[in-house]
């Protein structure tokens, strides 16, 4: 598949570069949304969580804590919605042209990183102005962008090929992604869930890579390794399997769709 | 001569129901439940293609003709790649660019120019290559002045014009064409067929299904005679088509001779006898297509003297949807009587609003009151072929419902 996609990384970038366009000439504030929603987001979370129900950001300034959890929360789960809802959206491609079917939901991984590099680059600077100093733990950044992409799209996949399946899956994966959100350390850190439930974490790619974000930010914030590790993995592993999935449902995708 | 296309034994099996169709997950699961170790319900299957075997050598321009749903476009897309056989073995030797439909993948909010090399890189261009041919497509086209508008400003024509523009630079080994000569004003027409001549001359294989059999005529060496699947004629595009026109022309006479219509309900003292499609002018029309003008000519024998007889008839889809119900009587039209002996009614449609597809007619004649039925359930079959009723490329199909209205869109912007 890998070889496929080299093959076609033309039209990968094209229809990335179609989604990037169009999201942002139809829209009156443009590139401003990629920063609007997790800032906004960050405001609720920081007086919510922060102010009224008072859970811990272990030592973390709460803008911070929220804001670097949901700059990939954000890619995470548009990535998984856009690419679980391409190969739906794009049929009448699908329908008529050949091309190697996981291209759309890879364009529509690599089309949502553009907003994520925006807020990422919004988040340095927030980082920058409460003086925190920003340390070589930054070189781990581009791993962990590429284990999301991975994620993202292995999930995104999977949901896609799904979806060509079983119409349904358009109204489940909102709801997955909400239930996803609360069980990933996002408005509370990996530190505060108890040690019986740890396990449960570890279970869920998401939390070694989230909390790996925020580690990446502030060099005080206490990495727990072995979560991810875990987070690699697992991912390797939900990665390969959809990839499996796609590949064996690819063939039929142009009649069901 | 290089060999460019080989294929052999070529089928394919469409399953019907459900299965096909939007299924839910929740269905999914509910049918596990009822039964966990039973197979999934066996659906209903049709076979598109059945054991279709062909060669195409370079320089080679074939036609594939047939009747709607007879496998043509499954055929092409198989050929593209676009769903797998069922059974059976494609090899192509070199680039293919099918071309299913002008314009694929064009997004209304980009430009002219943008989708240029969206919809090139979609065909399978290299943005080098688009780039190369870039002012010669935009020539081609003749869109030049708007080449930086969002293509949304568009007219119909010009969007078709610029998106086969786009695939007329594709320079591939083989092309595969689905029915884009039917649509455009004759200008374009000229200027597509002689990009299809000149893919000829430069020995490229072109595959070319078209209703225009005219165009077939004209542009193929070869043609292929598609019917329920199979290859039913190979040779002379001439020959085919003439073979293809008179199936057509045998079909007519008999299709619609109703003398022999069973079970046909009516105490017969007058019976329809044959049903004719003639076109506007009184020929008669072998091939109806979507939104053509159409004159059916319902011939009858009357036994004995009628008095007030009323003629009409249902039309349904092969569903059995009552499409519409029509009679004289509706028209305020009165018969007082009808000698013994044959005769005929006229209707004249304007335009059959049908969508492509397989009808059913069901003729009556009764009497006054209606109860008296002297001929009824009289089957006749009408088939509908594709059109390009509005001009745009788009043809209709019967996913878009079973009528269609004689209509303009107008898009108005504050």
């Amino acid at each position: 598949m890998i070889r496929e996609l080299w093959a076609y990384r033309e039209l990968v970038y094209f229809l990335a570069w179609r989604d990037v366009k169009v999201r942002y000439k139809q829209t009156v504030l443009g590139v401003l949304w990629a920063v609007i929603q997790p800032f906004f987001t960050m405001v609720v979370f920081t007086l919510l969580f922060g102010q009224l129900a008072k859970i811990p950001t272990d030592g973390i300034p709460a803008p911070i804590f929220y804001f670097s959890a949901l700059v990939p929360w954000i890619y995470f789960s548009s990535t998984v919605t856009n690419a679980g809802m391409s190969l739906v959206a794009n049929s009448g491609l699908l329908t008529k042209i050949y091309f190697p079917r996981v291209i759309l939901p890879a364009a529509a991984a690599l089309g949502n990183l553009m907003d994520f590099l925006i807020s990422s680059v919004f988040l340095v600077g927030f980082v920058v102005y409460y003086r925190i100093p920003l340390g070589l733990n930054l070189l781990l950044w581009p791993a962990l962008v590429v284990l999301l992409m991975l994620l993202s799209l292995g999930l995104g996949a999977f949901f896609a090929a799904l979806n060509v399946k079983y119409r349904d899956i358009k109204y489940a994966l909102p709801f997955v992604i909400q239930l996803l959100m609360f069980t990933t350390p996002i408005i509370y850190p990996a530190s505060m869930v108890p040690e019986r439930f740890q396990w449960l974490l570890a279970l869920n790619p998401l939390s070694g890579l989230i909390e790996a974000f925020r580690y990446v930010v502030v060099p005080s914030h206490a990495l727990d390794w072995s979560l991810l590790e875990l987070s690699v993995v697992s991912t390797g592993v939900l990665f390969a399997a959809s990839v499996a999935y796609f590949k064996s449902t690819e063939k039929a995708m142009a009649d069901l769709v | 001569m290089t060999r460019r296309i080989e294929v052999q034994g070529l089928s394919k099996r469409y399953r019907l129901g459900r299965a096909q169709h939007d299924q839910m997950l929740r269905e999914r699961l509910i049918e596990m439940i009822k039964r966990p170790l039973g197979r999934m319900k066996e659906t209903e299957s049709i076979w598109a293609l059945r054991d279709v075997s062909f060669d195409a050598d370079e320089g080679e321009v074939v036609g594939i003709i047939g009747r709607n749903g007879a496998g043509k476009s499954t055929l092409l897309k198989v050929l593209s790649r676009i769903t797998y056989p069922t059974s059976g073995e494609v090899k192509i030797n070199g680039r293919v660019a099918s071309l299913l439909e002008v314009g694929t993948g064009f997004h209304d909010e980009l430009t002219g120019r943008e989708n240029i090399f969206l919809n090139g890189s979609i065909l399978g261009m290299r943005k080098r290559e688009v780039e190369e041919r870039f002012d010669a497509i935009v020539d081609f086209s003749g869109v030049e002045q708007f080449i930086d508008t969002p293509i949304k400003h568009y007219s119909s024509g010009m969007r078709l014009r610029l998106g086969f523009a786009v695939a007329a630079h594709l320079e591939p080994d083989v092309l595969i064409v689905d029915e884009v000569l039917a649509v455009g004003d004759a200008g374009f027409q000229k200027k597509c067929i002689q990009a299809m001549e000149g893919l000829r001359n430069s020995g490229r294989t072109v595959l070319f299904v078209s209703h225009n059999l005219a165009a077939v005529e004209n542009l193929c060496s070869r043609g292929i005679w598609i019917d329920a699947g199979k290859i039913r004629m190979d040779g002379a595009a001439k020959d085919i088509i003439a073979s293809y026109m008179s199936s057509f022309v045998g079909e007519r006479v008999s299709g619609s001779d109703l003398s022999g219509a069973r079970n046909r309900l009516g105490s017969g003292e007058i019976r329809y006898t044959r049903l004719e499609t003639l076109s506007p002018d009184g020929t008669p029309c072998a091939i109806i297509r979507s939104g053509d003008g159409l004159v059916l000519r319902f011939h009858y024998h009357a036994e004995k003297l009628m008095r007030d007889p009323s003629f009409g008839f249902r039309l349904y889809t092969e569903m059995g949807t009552l499409i519409t119900e029509t009679g004289h009587l509706l028209h305020g039209i009165h018969i007082p009587k009808v000698e013994p002996g044959d005769g005929y009614l006229e209707l004249e449609i304007d335009s059959l609003n049908l969508v492509p597809g397989q009808y059913l007619f069901s003729l009556w004649i009764t009497g006054q009151p209606s109860k008296i039925v002297y001929d009824g359930d009289v089957r006749a079959s009408l088939e509908v072929e594709v059109a390009d009723v509005y001009k745009s490329g788009r043809m209709l199909d019967s996913r878009h419902g079973l009528v269609y209205f004689p209509q303009r869109w107008r898009v108005k912007q504050a």
